[in-house]
């Protein structure tokens, strides 16, 4: 499988993933580390990706969602953003809701 | 031109805003004080009807050559005049190492 089809898998198979430096845990970036404390705390699981750890990714993500930098989040398939509209949408009380809205879709359909 | 003159320029050329400010936040991470880290606020016209993502999407791609070149972060802020009413802007996080 190519690069390219190995992250368009991943973003289709995880509802909620971000692509980040380091892991939510340890963090290698201040803007990886505010997205995954705004996701903890919007309380619903989530994948993630530690692109230090895959350079391949990280050469490559940047071609497939048309952004350059990390973290991103995706969303159902969707580019929500990075750590910027994150944090606006956080503060809107948006972000929560777009996750919640995911989750709710997902146990519906269980 | 200094990275931060030819961002402003280039932003300013084309998409007119009614505002434009351009902070260097590069004093906020590790090493040497450099042209590595940058916060864009942007009010302008352009933006009306379009995304979150699409709106950062063409500034990413205005700043190509910046961002493949000196520029490791810019944080991106960008709002409709309309909305700037009613918006304040995000600080912008510490780098790791400042932590």
């Amino acid at each position: 499988m190519s690069i390219e089809d190995t992250i368009k898998d991943q973003i289709k198979n995880n509802p909620i993933l971000i692509y980040m430096k380091g892991n939510p845990n340890q963090p290698q970036c201040g803007f990886s580390a505010r997205a995954t404390q705004m996701l903890m705390t919007c309380g619903q699981k989530f994948a993630y990706v530690d692109i230090l750890s895959n350079p391949e990714i990280r050469a490559n993500l940047p071609k497939v969602s048309e952004w350059p930098t990390f973290p991103q989040l995706f969303v159902d398939g969707e580019l929500v953003g990075g750590c910027d509209i994150m944090t606006e949408m956080f503060e809107a009380g948006e972000l929560k809701q777009l996750l919640d809205d995911s989750a709710a879709k997902r146990s519906a359909q269980a | 031109m200094t990275v931060a003159d030819s961002i402003a320029h280039k932003v300013q050329q084309a998409l007119n805003p009614t505002v434009l400010a351009l902070e260097n936040e590069s004093h906020m991470h590790s090493g040497p004080r450099t042209d590595s880290h940058f916060k864009l606020v942007v009010v302008a016209e352009h933006f009306q009807g379009m995304s979150k993502v699409k709106r950062h999407q063409a500034l990413y791609k205005l700043l190509d050559t910046e961002l493949n070149g000196p520029v490791h972060a810019l944080a991106l802020h960008l709002y409709t005049p309309e909305e700037w009413k009613h918006s304040s802007v995000p600080d912008s996080p510490l780098c790791s190492s400042k932590n």
